[in-house]
């Protein structure tokens, strides 16, 4: 069985502890992750503003990454959603590759979907004493129906005290190449998110998808807010390290 | 075909996020329709399949559109109505002009019609001296500050008050308090004197019920009401789209409709009009005539991109729901249309023309107006599809088309990509100050005014990754007997339609 890590070009480069986590975490439930390092964008950026030649040069990198694997795991539910939603359309005149990613599709899951689907897995016995919220990005909740999932794994976490994060489901402005463009209005909607974030007086903010995160957490910082901004791969991570220490392993 | 404003939309957008009284209007409004309709819907109950049933619904009409049009047209010629084809907005303007002039009009009174504002029939009168007034409250709020809506259901949503109160006294030649009560009072006096003056009462129409040839008017003020009964002729101006087969389908057009636009059950008052008075009939126009407007939406039919737009049933509900309209307004877009359904609707009766295309870019892309949308229009997909237009189309910037370019570069080879972040790690160095970039320079400019970014660690994940493996491995469990066969059934189960999520 070949379960295989599409880390996603975000979290290469910004955030690998991100990677780091999940193959930890995952080898604990007898789960060896494979990294096929020939994968490198899903292709969004370019597919988003209509620059589909673009995508599909960088889409192909993924195709043939993941073309023997037999289950592909993502941090993201956008990335997720770039494979489930859009390769079929992206790959539509191509039937060889139509056909590469209709296969690609029903193997790909984002991380917390592989979790709790799969592996049957919400509680990983994580001890994470702090005031945490969450905030749930657009793609993985509405578009792939991620809502219960990280909620289950959160639960389950002792000593965290879950904070719901006002107008949850509101937008945080990222939308990729929206944010450079439309500058003014992301930032207007970045600066409600957060103020959304800071009135819950959570310590850390998690989610699933690093491009909503970064949006998030760079406005925290830009506004000297101490809040830590993290994947929730990394806070579950985090909790089963706190508890191995405290249990002296 | 019409051109959009001088400015473009994100000029239009700075100007109004600067707007206090405008975004605290428009959120305090969007807000409120947006929970009503969360308690309508819920009350209601199998929301979901009310949504695919009415999706259905349209999908029939529009793919049939030909025929459910002859049907309509037969069937309300028959019932004594006057039937014109208006290919363009201009040829609606002329034949309802026609009309007036034939019937010797002074004045018109208008109950809401959004296709009426894509036609802009109050100019058009008024050019040939025909007073034309607007009997909506918004409307004729918006009628008197000269402004075009900025809501398909709540025109004038970006006034507030005290905005509103000082619009009406203007009109009533003294100080009305900004009382709610006060201000529809004064409305009220005012517009019944002009019901009662009218020659011609102008209408739109929600659905046009291809079985009877009739029209069906969904309002909350009455006022559609005193526009179809009491002046001697009335026009109803139907976008060529608007159709439903039966009066059975209304039933669930009723349902989602009142549902998702304000959060009622039903509007107070739902009129179906079936043909001019009768003999036996109290009240009623003499003359009836309704004009069928193109003005675009035939170039929808048969595009398998955009043809689901002709299913919309103008609620508003992708503008309450999405974050990008609360925060900007209704007037930052071109055109009649505003929101979502806005920034595809109007590049699209437009031929997807050039001049129309930077509104595609004011989106997330967060699908919060396809969550929302009661026929379940993938707007989402349709703005990223015209986005693909415009550049098929050669629409776009010289900077953007570099950009894109260096992406595909970067991202075909993950050699590329590699090296690429390594000379970012060590090119980033002049930059990084406690391990942030803040600089404002060039591109990073629209993205550093508002955030910082985190500084590219020393390794990317990738140079990382063959010592963590090695790492790793040492920790691998023997996996579960269960989940081990739940796994091999997934993976067997696959290319037999055997989809998760």
């Amino acid at each position: 069985m070949k379960v295989s890590l599409f880390i996603t070009c975000i979290s290469d480069a910004l955030f690998p502890p991100i990677g780091e986590a999940m193959a930890r975490l995952l080898a604990r439930y007898g789960v060896r992750l494979h990294f096929p390092e020939v994968q490198t964008c899903c292709g969004q950026p370019a597919f988003n503003s209509g620059y589909w030649d673009e995508a599909r040069a960088s889409a192909q990198t993924i195709l043939k990454a993941f073309d023997d694997s037999d289950f592909v795991i993502a941090p993201s539910g956008s990335c997720t959603g770039m494979i489930h939603h859009y390769y079929p359309k992206l790959f539509e005149h191509d039937p060889e590759l139509l056909e590469k990613s209709h296969r690609l599709k029903e193997k790909t899951y984002e991380f917390t979907q592989f979790l709790v689907q799969v592996l049957g897995v919400t509680d990983v016995g994580a001890y994470f004493p702090h005031k945490v919220t969450y905030h749930p990005s657009c793609h993985g909740s509405r578009l792939l129906g991620i809502k219960e999932e990280p909620m289950q794994l959160m639960s389950h976490v002792e000593g965290m005290e879950f904070v719901p994060l006002p107008y949850a489901e509101d937008c945080c402005g990222f939308g990729g190449t929206f944010a450079i463009k439309m500058s003014e209005i992301s930032g207007a909607m970045v600066e409600e998110k957060s103020q959304h974030v800071l009135e819950t007086d959570a310590e850390v903010l998690v989610g699933l998808d690093m491009g909503c995160l970064l949006n998030i957490g760079g406005n925290l910082k830009f506004q000297g807010k101490p809040v830590r901004v993290m994947h929730l791969a990394e806070l579950l991570y985090e909790g089963v390290k706190n508890r191995e220490y405290a249990a002296g392993v | 075909m019409s051109t959009p404003q001088g400015s473009n939309v994100k000029d239009r957008a700075k100007t109004a996020l600067k707007d206090e009284f405008l975004v605290d209007a428009v959120k305090f409004t969007t807000e409120r329709l947006k929970n009503s309709k969360k308690a309508a819907t819920a009350e209601n109950g199998n929301w979901e399949e009310w949504r695919e049933r009415g999706r259905q619904i349209r999908l029939h009409t529009i793919a049939h559109l030909d025929y459910y049009l002859s049907r309509f047209v037969e069937n309300a010629r028959a019932q004594g109505v006057h039937v014109h084809f208006a290919p363009e907005a201009k040829d609606a303007a002329r034949i309802a002009l026609e009309i007036a002039e034939h019937q010797g009009a002074k004045s018109v009174v208008k109950s809401k019609s959004m296709v009426s504002e894509e036609v802009h029939i109050n100019e058009a009168f008024e050019s040939i001296g025909i007073e034309s007034i607007e009997s909506d409250l918004g409307e004729y709020i918006i009628q008197l500050a000269n402004e075009p809506p900025s809501h398909i259901i709540i025109p004038a949503i970006h006034k507030n008050r005290h905005q509103i109160a000082e619009l009406l006294s203007k009109e009533a030649g003294e100080t009305l308090e900004p009382e709610t009560k006060i201000l529809a009072g004064f409305a009220r006096r005012k517009l019944r004197d002009k019901f009662l003056e009218a020659d011609i009462g102008l209408t739109g129409c929600n659905f046009g019920i291809a079985e009877t040839g009739s029209v069906v008017i969904f309002e909350n003020e009455g006022n559609a009401r005193m526009v179809s009964t009491v002046p001697k002729t009335q026009i109803t101006l139907m976008g060529m789209e608007r159709l439903i087969p039966t009066w059975d389908d209304l039933e669930v057009m009723a349902t989602l409709l009142p549902r998702s636009a304000t959060g009622q059950k039903l509007t107070m008052y739902m009129s179906g009009i079936t043909g001019p008075k009768r003999a036996q009939d109290g009240d009623g126009p003499e003359e009836m005539h309704i004009i069928i407007v193109d003005n675009g939406r035939s170039l929808q039919l048969g595009d398998p991109e955009f043809q689901e737009l002709l299913n919309c049933i103008r609620c508003g509900a992708c503008l309450n729901a999405c974050p990008v309209y609360r925060h900007i307004g209704g007037h930052s877009y071109p055109g009649t249309y505003s929101g979502p359904i806005g920034a595809v609707l109007t590049p699209a009766l437009n031929k997807n023309a050039g001049e129309w295309q930077d509104i595609a870019n004011a989106s997330s892309l967060c699908g919060a107006c396809y969550e929302a949308c009661p026929v379940k229009i993938p707007l989402h997909d349709m703005l990223v599809y015209l986005r693909n237009r415009k550049v098929e189309r050669g629409y776009t910037a010289a900077g953007e088309k570099m950009a894109m370019k260096g992406f595909k570069m970067l991202m075909k080879s993950h050699k590329r990509f590699r090296k690429a972040v390594k000379a970012g790690q060590i090119g980033q160095k002049l930059l990084v100050r406690d391990g942030y970039i803040r600089s404002q320079i060039g591109p990073l400019g629209g993205w550093t005014a508002y955030r910082y970014i985190p500084e590219l660690p020393k390794q990317s994940f990738r140079e990382q990754w063959p010592d963590l493996v090695t790492e790793v491995e040492k920790s691998v469990q023997p996996m579960a007997a269960d989940v081990k066969l739940r796994m091999e059934q997934i993976v067997k189960a696959r290319g037999k339609g055997g989809q998760h999520a």
